[in-house]
């Protein structure tokens, strides 16, 4: 299989988490640390927010700069941190939000895929396809936390 | 790549990315959706493979929304160094 993935490893007794998933899971991990130890009081609403940023963050910095996405992604999540400490500002940074008459499924994927309105259909196409493939890798990650740390973990 | 062609759903036809190409990338679009969505083996449309990731990406979201608040709720009441020991050990075993 070619390796497509950012784990070079094509040893199948390979243990659960290659080289590049151990860097998202400890970026993940650092995070989570930082929210509970910063915010213990915060309501659940808000501590859930935080981490569903980390988790978009933890993503963004382990695919780092070389995919649109994950550039589109830290810049959206840096400017809403700075967006929060200033006075509001008008939506200069992000994309306009105009109604799109033609509704085609593209229009759809460009809304979901971060950056996803600035690039051409070729691009979008294979943002889409690392995106989800990291994306899916978060998910796992956070639900083997979850099952380790949730009721019966130890 | 020219960003002054309009973004529409069908490249102009006088672009230099062939059909062939397009259909290369919606196959490997395909073939990352899961099984459950979409079997790999049949020839779909385009539409459809879009439609399908539409709905896929939004199910991830929606996901990780939910294990955000169940993480939300679990660091509320473990024990945070009980918690690590157990998210580390998981991992690296």
């Amino acid at each position: 299989m070619k390796s497509s993935t950012r784990n070079p490893n094509p040893n199948p007794d390979t243990p659960r988490f290659g080289p590049s998933k151990l860097m998202l899971a400890f970026r993940f991990l650092r995070a989570l640390t930082l929210v509970h130890r910063t915010a213990p009081n915060s309501s659940n609403a808000a501590r859930s927010r935080r981490i569903q940023r980390a988790a978009f963050a933890s993503m963004a910095y382990s695919a780092g700069p070389r995919r649109a996405w994950s550039r589109a992604l830290l810049c959206r999540l840096h400017f809403h941190r700075a967006r929060r400490r200033c006075a509001r500002r008008s939506r200069a940074a992000g994309v306009p939000r105009r109604p799109s008459t033609t509704r085609s499924p593209a229009d759809g994927l460009r809304r979901l895929v971060p950056g996803g309105t600035g690039m051409d259909y070729c691009s979008l196409l294979e943002e889409t396809a690392d995106y989800i493939r990291c994306l899916s890798e978060q998910v796992k990650l956070m639900q083997s936390i979850v099952d380790s740390v949730g009721p019966g973990g130890r | 790549m020219s960003s002054r062609r309009p973004r529409s759903w069908q490249p102009s036809s006088a672009s230099r990315i062939t059909d062939e190409q397009i259909n290369d990338l919606v196959s490997k679009l395909q073939a990352v959706l899961p099984e459950a969505r979409i079997r790999r083996s049949d020839r779909v449309s385009a539409a459809k493979v879009l439609q399908e990731t539409c709905n896929y990406i939004r199910s991830l979201h929606r996901e990780v929304d939910d294990l955000s608040e169940r993480l939300s709720e679990l660091l509320a009441s473990t024990e945070s160094s009980s918690a690590q020991a157990a998210i580390i050990r998981s991992l690296l075993m």
